[in-house]
C-alpha cells in the first residue's frame, strides 16, 4: 500500500512537478480555445456546402467528410507533422495541430450541423424568404438557430471530444498537459505526475460530461 | 514539374510502397484484431453495466455512474499512457497491445453503457407494467420486452461511437504497438520516405470508409424522430 501511494499519489512529487504540470494545463486550455472555434468554422462551412450547394458540391462535401472521419486524427497529425516536411512544407507543431483539427473536427462538426439543418422543415426557409429575407439572412436568423437547438447534445458532446483530443498534440511534442506529465514522470521516475494529469483532465471535463449526459437523456426521452 | 516529381517521390513512391507493403499489411491485421477485441468486450461490458443499473440498487448505481463519467472524461491517450508507463511503477507491466486494448475497451464500455441506459429509460413505463402484469419476471421483461425496443433506438448513436473509439487503435503507436500507424512510422524511418504513411492512410480508408458509410446509412434508416 505504501509503495502504491509512493508511486502513484506522492504529494512531494506533485509539489515538485506542479509548475511543469500547470504550464501543460494552460497549454491544453489554449489548444482547446484554438481548436474548437477552428473546427466549428470548418463545420459550418461544410454543413452549408453539404445542404445548399449544387449536387456536385454536396457530393464533394459528403466525400470530404467521410474521408476525414475515416482517417484517425493521430494519423492525420503525424502525416502533417512528419510527412509534409519531406515535400518541403514544414508547418511546425502548432500548424500541424491547427490544420489537423480543422480537417478532422471540422468534418465531425459538419456532419452534426448537416443533420441539424436537415431537421429544420423546408417551409421555414420558404416562409423566411417570402417575408423578404435574403438567403443568407434566412440561414443566419431562421434556419441555423433551430438547427443548432435540434442537435445541441451532439454539438456539446463533440466539443467534449475535441478538448479530449488535444491530448494527441503530445505526440508532436507540443507541451500540453499529457506531454508535460510524461516529462515530469521521466524527471522524477514516478508515475504520480500522470495520475495528477488524469485527475486534472477529469476535473476539467466532468461538468461537461454531466451536461452531455443530461442533454442526451432528454433528447432520447423526447422521442 | 520538379515540384510534382518531388511530391510523387515523397508520398507515392511505388518502390518504397512495394517494399513496405507487407509490414503495413501486418499492421492492418493487428488493427483489425485489436478493433474486434475492443468492440466485442466494450459493448458486452457496456450492456452488462446498463442491465445492472436497471436493478436500481442505489450505491451500485452511483459507482456505475462515476466509473462511466471517469472514462467519458479522460482522453483515451491519457488512459493508455497511464496503464503503460504507470503500472510498471507498481511492479506490474503490461504490453502496449494490452494497454491499448484495455483502455479503449473501458472507454467504449462507458459510452455504450450510457447509450444503452438512455435506450432503456426511453422505453415507456407502461411497457414494464404491462409485461410484469402478464406474469413475466423482472429479467424476462428486460430481456424480451424492454431491451429489444431499447436496442433499436440505440443503434445509430452506438454505431457512430463505436467507429470513433475503434479509430483510437492508432493511439497504440504511441506505446509501441505495430498496428497500421506504428508499422507505417517505422517503415517511414527505415526508408527515410513518407510513402509508407500514405500506405497507412490508404489502409485506414479501406478499413473505415465502408464502416463510416454504413454508419451514415444506419443513421438515416433508424433516424431519431425529433
Amino acid at each position: 500500500m505504501e509503495d502504491f501511494l509512493f508511486a502513484f499519489l506522492n504529494w512531494d512529487i506533485v509539489t515538485q512537478a506542479w509548475p511543469i504540470l500547470w504550464r501543460g494545463f494552460a497549454y491544453t486550455l489554449a489548444l482547446s480555445a484554438m481548436t474548437v472555434p477552428l473546427g466549428l468554422a470548418g463545420g459550418v462551412a461544410l454543413a452549408l456546402l453539404a445542404t445548399s450547394g449544387p449536387w456536385w458540391v454536396r457530393l464533394l462535401a459528403a466525400g470530404w467528410t467521410d474521408f476525414f472521419r475515416a482517417i484517425p486524427p493521430l494519423v492525420l497529425l503525424v502525416f502533417l507533422y512528419a510527412g509534409l516536411p519531406f515535400a518541403g512544407i514544414d508547418v511546425g507543431a502548432w500548424g500541424a495541430v491547427a490544420l489537423g483539427f480543422l480537417l478532422n473536427t471540422g468534418s465531425y462538426y459538419g456532419e452534426v450541423l448537416r443533420a441539424g439543418i436537415e431537421s429544420v422543415p423546408r417551409g421555414q426557409m420558404e416562409a423566411a424568404r417570402s417575408t423578404g429575407l435574403t438567403r443568407g439572412q434566412a440561414l443566419a436568423h431562421v434556419v441555423l438557430p433551430q438547427a443548432v437547438r435540434n442537435v445541441l447534445p451532439d454539438l456539446v458532446s463533440n466539443t467534449l471530444e475535441v478538448v479530449k483530443l488535444t491530448s494527441i498534440a503530445s505526440v508532436v511534442a507540443l507541451p500540453e498537459l499529457l506531454f508535460q506529465a510524461r516529462q515530469a514522470q521521466n524527471a522524477t521516475y514516478n508515475a504520480t505526475p500522470i495520475v495528477a494529469a488524469a485527475i486534472a483532465y477529469f476535473l476539467l471535463l466532468w461538468p461537461l460530461v454531466r451536461l452531455v449526459s443530461r442533454l442526451e437523456n432528454r433528447a432520447m426521452a423526447g422521442r | 514539374m520538379d515540384g510534382l516529381n518531388n511530391f510523387i517521390f515523397s508520398f507515392f513512391n511505388l518502390k518504397v510502397m512495394a517494399q513496405y507493403l507487407p509490414l503495413v499489411a501486418q499492421g492492418l491485421a493487428l488493427t483489425v484484431v485489436l478493433a474486434l477485441l475492443i468492440v466485442v468486450c466494450g459493448l458486452a461490458l457496456g450492456l452488462l453495466l446498463a442491465v445492472l443499473r436497471s436493478f436500481g440498487i442505489r450505491p451500485l448505481n452511483w459507482l456505475i455512474i462515476f466509473t462511466v463519467d471517469v472514462f467519458r472524461a479522460l482522453p483515451p491517450l491519457v488512459i493508455i499512457v497511464l496503464l503503460f508507463f504507470g503500472l510498471p511503477a507498481a511492479g506490474m507491466s503490461v504490453s502496449g497491445f494490452a494497454a491499448t486494448w484495455l483502455s479503449l475497451t473501458l472507454v467504449l464500455m462507458a459510452f455504450a453503457e450510457e447509450i444503452f441506459w438512455a435506450g432503456i429509460t426511453a422505453v415507456p413505463k407502461g411497457q414494464w407494467e404491462a409485461a410484469r402484469s402478464t406474469g413475466l419476471t423482472f429479467l424476462q421483461t428486460l430481456r424480451m420486452v424492454v431491451l429489444p425496443q431499447a436496442l433499436r433506438i440505440t443503434i445509430p448513436p452506438l454505431t457512430n461511437r463505436t467507429i470513433a473509439i475503434t479509430k483510437g487503435t492508432a493511439l497504440g503507436s504511441v506505446v509501441g504497438v505495430a498496428e497500421i500507424l506504428g508499422a507505417a512510422q517505422s517503415a517511414m524511418s527505415f526508408s527515410a520516405n513518407p510513402s509508407p504513411l500514405t500506405l497507412g492512410a490508404i489502409a485506414y480508408l479501406v478499413l473505415f470508409v465502408p464502416v463510416v458509410a454504413l454508419g451514415r446509412w444506419i443513421e438515416t434508416r433508424f433516424a431519431w424522430k425529433r
